[in-house]
């Protein structure tokens, strides 16, 4: 797809030309409203922080985000920027503080353009469940960009930010990242500081980076990790260092998940591509070997009930007794909670809260709760070892490849099962790769997934660098 | 009562002394004006996260020690949720199937004996806010309170009047605040404590329904509520009727109990791991070192004072109550008092004194030194002052803190009379003066010389030496029998 806005190297050459470029960006924002990528634009901020960008660029600063355009979701917060969580709960919400993440950003020189659409607070995997309209697929608009943080793949995907910042938890960035042909990558659980995101499911959320290449995945990666003092879950461990991305130039051991590979919900173009992949790395001198995870199967009631049982507890602040939308008929405290929550959260939030605080109730807890948490072990544990005696996992990103707005939103459980490839590496807190690989018969973006041991996104960034390399000619 | 036996396990929640709250950098202080003491974690703002603060873990670990429990290593924090305006997140972190530290236990004196009660538990939590319910039926709320660090310290069920459960909770607050782990304020809400209630026939195994009682705010409340509880409980019981478990509320002002509003869909908190903070971990060193630098306890205090200084039981008890003042009395025998003599100064002139100057003891000992004051003690112990002159010395000294004993001693212009024969002189012409009190003395009433005594340093304005004195008196009275 083409570029709107020149390359985040092509404007350090020329860094004055910054200020203007970030009017071209958010003037394209603008133009491709229709896109519904956007739910908020930061226009002051961001011409600020150009000017801001310049000035250290000229006194000689070396800034490793410097002449980067991007996008943030908005479940993630800046101060005095709205945020809406996709959700009428948060109206009005502005943020007192920005996320560590953003922090990050801009010290390492990127401008911030706006805040992107998503799922109401990030559950769902079509960007459909929004309370500020969907989002379209820009390869075709009568289809989903895949959710929960489709806005930020479309953003990236349609050439108006060079990079952008979503939020996973069972997929979320992986998934619109396949579906709009562009890379997303799930960091270890850990790597980057959760603070400022707003929560979903505590134990799996990551924020999570969109480019349209592994390098420039790099560049963000790079710049947002590392242990915060303001989140206990940041993990210590070293960031990686590299000024620059380079693709993997060994030879490869990639481990193939055999129940993956066979699935029945696998559309025959995803199998096609799959198999493209396979011979392309052979070809290439990589050693394919067969790997089995017998329990991944289990991931996706897993998912459901340790996400949704985190989610009941997390999104209990949204109360409407300090901030945010309130119920105009309150009359009393339990109306307050009651009329505020059925009419703040949409539906999905809604059947998510009420599994979740099923699955944690007196009596039912043991049989849910504490079940998932013992097979979730058991699921990690197999991701984890099968990947000590392989560099990489190679599997579909997604079992199909962007479907029908509509199609599934009254099916819940079909819309679940988009995140069947993807859940497993949540659940291990593995680090995971979407690299867009070729076209289906239709047109639409086919993406690989590659998951790859704890806190190892350098070198798995620079495999999909090379994958990048063997891609079939016209992508 | 007759027949019936009483059961109650306390609950303490104490609020722990810290800089900042448990889980953000605010401050953890009491009184100032309403919601200015938060932040974006403590008020539960979408997208803030809580960390741990060490000084939390700190004094959970003192309190432990106080109390002999099994410190755990590993712990871990859950979520409690319920809805409620002054709970902002929606749900409390707390500790919940692996609490901080289990067992231990305090003893305690009530009605003369030594009485000692098991500790179930004692684990970390937050505080909420605190909601006020208007007159016009409306309900504002404080969030200061929010995230202030608490520790929970469940009793066994093993109180079996009311007056054991106040002495323990006395006993508590007093531990606490000598360890500088809670300020013990009950009126301030930093001390709080909740019971547990129920009765059974004496000699019945199985313990009956409890009701809990909430908002004791005072020790004598704890100990009203649960009299007025075990009476209804028994008079239910004498009627045939049945106990059902039920929340009751203390109202203070007018000593009754009233049931609270029952809780809509019961008390299920669907607890659940709090995702956002890992497992707490400790090292033993942590727990070594944090032993290693606490003072000796209220009870190995008594046992000193009482063993090694012979001192008496109000002494034992009065010196061991505050660690400033346990601290003051010891520094006051290593630089050279005897214990005897300390005790009495501390409990007699020093308090005194900070009663009548409303001081704090911490200003006094700024202000009097214990080296200051063992020097007094010393010179007066030595006869080189008399004790009258040394309570004059002592009043001048707490004003004039700049001054040595001796200088005020020249300022004052204080000497002792030791002249035997000027003393023989004053001390006869008493003795003649008071034919029948003599009379008294020689019946065998000895209290008579403490009356001659008074006589003499009122004579000689308190400058005699009280041995010399006294040897002179006791051979003038019985010399002359």
């Amino acid at each position: 797809m083409l570029r709107r806005i020149p390359s985040p190297a092509a404007i350090r050459q020329s860094p004055r030309r910054l200020p203007d470029i970030v009017g071209q960006s958010l003037a394209s924002a603008r133009e491709l409203s229709s896109l519904g990528a956007f739910v908020s634009l930061l226009d002051a901020r961001a011409h600020q922080q150009a000017q801001s960008v310049v000035s250290r660029i000229e006194s000689g600063e070396q800034l490793p985000l410097g002449g980067y355009i991007v996008a943030v979701k908005d479940n993630i917060a800046i101060k005095d920027a709205p945020l809406t969580c996709g959700s009428k709960i948060l109206d009005f919400h502005q943020s007192t503080f920005s996320a560590t993440v953003i922090e990050r950003l801009e010290e390492a020189g990127a401008v911030i353009i706006g805040k992107t659409n998503l799922d109401e607070f990030a559950m769902g995997s079509s960007t459909e469940n929004s309370a500020l309209g969907i989002a379209l697929n820009p390869f075709d608009p009568d289809r989903v960009p895949g959710g929960s943080s489709g806005g930020s793949a479309v953003a990236v995907a349609a050439g108006i930010c060079h990079a952008s910042l979503g939020s996973e938890t069972g997929g979320s960035v992986r998934q619109p990242a396949a579906f709009c042909g562009i890379c997303g990558l799930k960091p270890t659980y850990g790597r980057v500081s959760r603070y400022g995101l707003v929560a979903f499911g505590s134990s799996l959320d990551q924020v999570s980076p969109f480019a349209k290449t592994c390098a420039e995945v790099y560049d963000v990666i790079r710049v947002i990790s590392g242990s915060d003092q303001r989140d206990a879950t940041s993990s210590a461990a070293p960031v990686p260092d590299s000024a620059c991305l380079e693709p993997f130039s060994g030879k490869l051991r990639i481990g193939l998940v055999k129940d993956f590979l066979e699935h029945e919900a696998l559309e025959p173009d995803v199998r096609i591509a799959m198999n493209d992949t396979i011979s392309a790395l052979k070809k290439a001198g990589h050693e394919l070997v067969e790997v089995e995870l017998p329990n991944a199967k289990y991931s996706i009631p897993v998912y459901y009930i340790v996400a949704t049982a985190e989610a009941s507890s997390n999104l209990a602040r949204f109360d409407g007794v300090r901030y945010g939308y309130r119920h105009r008929d309150v009359t009393d405290l339990a109306s307050v909670y009651d009329l505020t929550r059925e009419a703040g959260f949409g539906k999905e939030v809604r059947r998510r809260i009420m599994m979740g605080t099923y699955v944690l109730s007196a009596g039912y807890y043991d049989a849910y709760y504490t079940t998932a948490l013992k097979v979730r072990r058991i699921i990690a544990d197999e991701l984890v070892n099968a990947l000590k005696y392989v560099d990489v996992l190679l599997t579909p990103t997604t079992p199909s490849t962007a479907f029908k707005i509509g199609e599934k939103i009254d099916d819940p459980v079909s819309m679940y099962l988009s995140d069947i490839f993807t859940v497993p590496a949540n659940l291990a807190g593995v680090p995971a790769l979407s690299v867009p690989w070729s076209l289906d018969s239709k047109g639409l973006p086919i993406g690989i997934q590659l998951m790859a041991p704890h806190f190892t996104e350098e070198k798995l960034l620079s495999i999909g660098a090379a994958i990048e390399l063997l891609r079939p000619e016209g992508k | 009562m007759s027949g019936y036996e009483l059961v109650v396990g306390l609950e303490i929640h104490a609020q722990l002394v810290t800089k900042t709250k448990a889980f953000c950098r605010c401050a953890n202080r009491y009184g100032a004006e309403p919601n200015t003491l938060v932040c974006p974690v403590c008020l539960g703002t979408p997208g803030a996260l809580p960390v741990f603060n060490r000084e939390v873990v700190a004094q959970a670990t003192r309190l432990a020690i106080a109390l002999g429990a099994d410190i755990h290593l590993h712990s871990r924090f859950d979520r409690k949720n319920y809805f409620y305006p002054d709970l902002p997140k929606g749900y409390q972190i707390s500790q919940f199937d692996h609490p901080f530290s289990t067992g231990g236990h305090l003893s305690f004196i009530v009605n003369g004996s030594t009485k000692s009660i098991n500790i179930t538990r004692a684990h970390l939590e937050e505080d909420a806010g605190k909601s006020m319910h208007l007159a016009d039926g409306s309900t504002i709320v404080d969030l200061n309170r929010c995230g202030v660090p608490l520790i929970e310290i469940v009793s066994e069920p093993e109180f079996r009047a009311a007056e054991e459960a106040g002495a323990y909770l006395s006993a508590m607050r007093e531990l606490l605040r000598f360890i500088g782990v809670c300020d013990g304020n009950m009126d301030e809400g930093s001390l709080r404590c909740d019971a547990n209630v129920s009765v059974r026939k004496i000699g019945e195994p199985e313990f009956r329904e409890r009701c809990e009682m909430k908002n004791l705010n005072s020790i004598r409340s704890v100990e009203r509520a649960i009299a007025a509880e075990t009476k209804r409980q028994i008079a239910i019981y004498e009627q045939g009727g049945v106990i059902h478990r039920q929340t009751l509320q203390w109202n203070e002002q007018e000593e009754r109990l009233i049931p609270m509003r029952v809780k809509e869909g019961s008390d299920d908190y669907r607890y659940f791991p709090e995702p956002d903070l890992p497992e707490l971990r400790i090292t033993q060193a942590f727990v070594d070192d944090i032993r290693a630098s606490m003072p000796m306890l209220p009870e190995q205090l008594r046992e000193k004072y009482s063993t090694t200084y012979k001192l008496n039981r109000e002494a034992v008890y009065y010196l061991a109550i505050d660690i400033r003042i346990s601290g003051y009395t010891d520094t006051l025998i290593e630089t050279g008092s005897t214990a005897q003599s300390a005790a009495k100064w501390v409990m007699g002139p020093v308090t005194r004194s900070l009663n009548e100057r409303g001081w704090s003891f911490d200003e006094f000992s700024r202000r009097v030194p214990a080296a200051t004051l063992s020097g007094l003690i010393q010179k007066t112990d030595r006869g080189d002052i008399t004790l009258g002159q040394a309570n004059a010395v002592f009043k001048a000294l707490i004003v004039k803190p700049e001054k040595s004993p001796d200088e005020i001693v020249a300022e004052l212009g204080i000497e002792v009379m030791r002249d035997e024969v000027k003393l023989g002189a004053i001390i006869s012409e008493i003795v003649s003066e008071h034919p029948e009190e003599l009379a008294k003395f020689r019946e065998g009433k000895t209290k008579m010389v403490g009356f001659f005594m008074g006589l003499v340093m009122q004579a000689t304005k308190g400058q005699a030496d009280a041995q010399l004195a006294k040897n002179v008196l006791m051979e003038l009275l019985e010399a002359k029998e």
